[in-house]
């Protein structure tokens, strides 16, 4: 066999049908799987710490400011597997210095930027300034001058200032929840305004993405909730369980209800597409979509959270479900993911063939920097739990 | 009265300055000088553009050489299909007059790549056989010959 096509009949044998030269390799990888799945998890946990703070629900207290430093953990890590997805990393930063208005990729530099830069640092500042001002007198050496630069220099903490640190913080909650919602809401969009491709193609793209951000960041702040308590061998709480569950419980109802809603509307349609579609889920995506995101992901924790209503009995046993559904929740939310991003780019454009997706295991868009992009936030949110304790904050009297 | 301004909002007005300040003089540094020129780009990147080399010829230099061959293929279905589609890049052949610098693919499977039964390909525009059936053994050049593929050899 001639060298010069060798690579071509390779590729040629995972394909089936009739597809286009340059649907034979996905231009999307794996990494394109985590991004939005770790900016969910930004979206979801920020949002759980809105509802506390805004409609001031005194149960979820304990896990405020652990919900807020999961937010700027995966934040801070939001835009990594995209840079390792470029074949270019090193011309990431040009995307900020040359914005381009009318580019709905490079919109992310602004809502980003917006994003970390005015709400999640500003709230956390706010938050924490009393603390560090008091951390920065008790400390000594190099983490007494840590904590002063974190204060900006700042160290008035007579009552009045302490007041308009809340009414501030207060403030910024309340831009911060339009702004999370524009923030997951634009990753849905980059989907959604595909027009070219009728599995992404659909307004709700947007609603969908948001709702299962939500789920997701829930779910992390509960989990991450449950193994902090663990660690500090504290017991945890289980009211503030059974109050996440509760909000778990509503929004994966919304969730599915929408994520239904888009199947039943497309199936009903069934449009020219819908024949390649339909061979696409019942095929390829049979196990992410049905069992992994339905079953596993939406439908046993659905019933799980429904039955966690009603039983109040064992308080262990209704720990390790928490616990259980969390990690079914993630495992669903990751699959919704990949069914979304692979999903979209193994059926031809001409609706008459399919391409098929290996992940490679090595390199800048492989399974080791997927895994290492999901494991690093737990990193910084180690750091930063032991940087600013929320257990060791002054306490204020309201 | 005086107006109050909490201190909070001063220390950080002077952070975002500083960062905002920051950030224009690293933009100025970062932005290529000929960014803008012709569009949202770097204009000297139509310069590099310009730099990779060549590998495909193009079929009117196959045909400085062998238009008896181009004259051939014009009789027959191959009409349309230019030299390199098959024979591969050609620029290193053209200008080296090197016969072994041109690909000659002669396997069955190369012809498969089109003429393998494919569903999804219409019979009517391309014609199709199973390799696996038709003619085992035997190369497609010993009685097709690729430039006229319906003149058939003896």
């Amino acid at each position: 066999m001639e060298p010069n096509y060798q690579h071509l009949y390779e590729i040629l044998a995972n394909s089936q049908g009739y597809i286009f030269p340059n649907e034979i390799d996905l231009q999307w990888g794996i990494l394109i799987v985590v991004y939005p799945f770790v900016t969910g998890l930004v979206a979801g946990a920020f949002i759980l710490a809105s509802l506390e703070r805004v409609f001031k629900d005194k149960i979820l207290k304990p896990t405020y400011q652990i919900a807020l430093l999961t937010a700027l953990s995966f934040l801070l890590v939001a835009t990594l597997p995209l840079i390792s997805h470029l074949s270019q990393p090193q011309r990431a930063y040009e995307i900020m210095i040359t914005p381009h208005g009318s580019s709905a990729m490079a919109i992310f530099g602004f809502v980003y930027l917006w994003y970390l830069m005015v709400v999640l640092l500003l709230e956390i500042w706010f938050d924490y300034r009393h603390s560090m001002v008091v951390w920065a007198d008790e400390k000594k050496g190099i983490m007494k001058w840590v904590y002063r630069i974190l204060t900006l220099g700042l160290s008035d903490i007579s009552p009045r200032t302490l007041t308009w640190d809340r009414k501030l913080g207060y403030f910024i909650t309340v831009v911060g929840i339009p702004s999370a919602f524009i923030l997951h809401g634009y990753v849905g969009f980059i989907f959604g305004s595909i027009k070219a491709n009728p599995w992404w193609s659909t307004p709700l793209m947007p609603i969908i993405f948001l709702f299962s951000a939500m789920v997701s960041g829930i779910s992390m702040v509960m989990l991450i909730y449950m193994v902090v308590s663990y660690i500090r061998t504290k017991t945890m709480d289980i009211n503030v369980l059974d109050s996440i569950g509760k909000y778990l419980f509503f929004v994966l109802i919304l969730d599915f209800t929408i994520e239904g809603l888009d199947q039943i509307h497309r199936i009903y349609e069934a449009e020219e597409s819908f024949e390649t579609i339909k061979l696409l889920v019942e095929g390829k995506l049979y196990l992410t979509l049905f069992i992994s995101q339905g079953l596993i992901g939406t439908i046993i924790p659905l019933i799980v959270l429904a039955f966690l209503q009603f039983y109040k009995g064992k308080i262990k046993l209704r720990k390790t479900l928490y616990f259980i559904i969390g990690i079914l929740v993630l495992i669903g939310v990751y699959s919704m993911r990949w069914n979304v991003v692979i999903g979209g780019q193994l059926f031809s454009k001409s609706f008459s063939g399919f391409t098929s997706f290996k992940v490679g295991l090595i390199g800048l868009d492989g399974t080791l920097m997927a895994a290492f992009w999901l494991i690093l936030p737990f990193g910084i949110l180690a750091f930063l739990l032991w940087l600013l304790p929320p257990w060791k904050m002054v306490q204020e009297e309201e | 009265m005086k107006f109050y301004i909490p201190p909070q909002l001063t220390r950080l007005a002077l952070a975002f300055a500083i960062f905002i300040t920051l950030f224009i003089v690293l933009r100025n540094l970062l932005v290529p000088d000929t960014f803008g020129q012709y569009g949202h780009y770097r204009g000297d990147s139509l310069i590099d553009n310009q730099q990779p080399e060549i590998h495909y010829s193009g079929q009117e230099a196959c045909l400085d050489c062998h238009q008896e061959i181009e004259d051939m293929k014009q009789t027959d279905v191959h009409n349309t299909i230019r030299c390199e589609v098959c024979h591969g890049p050609g620029e290193k052949h053209v200008s080296s007059g090197d016969a072994a610098d041109i690909s000659k693919p002669d396997s069955r499977e190369f012809c498969g790549v089109c003429h393998e039964k494919n569903a999804a390909r219409r019979q009517s525009t391309i014609v199709q056989i199973r390799l696996s059936e038709h003619n085992t053994g035997k190369k497609c050049i010993e009685c097709h010959n690729p430039h006229q593929p319906w003149e058939m050899k003896e």
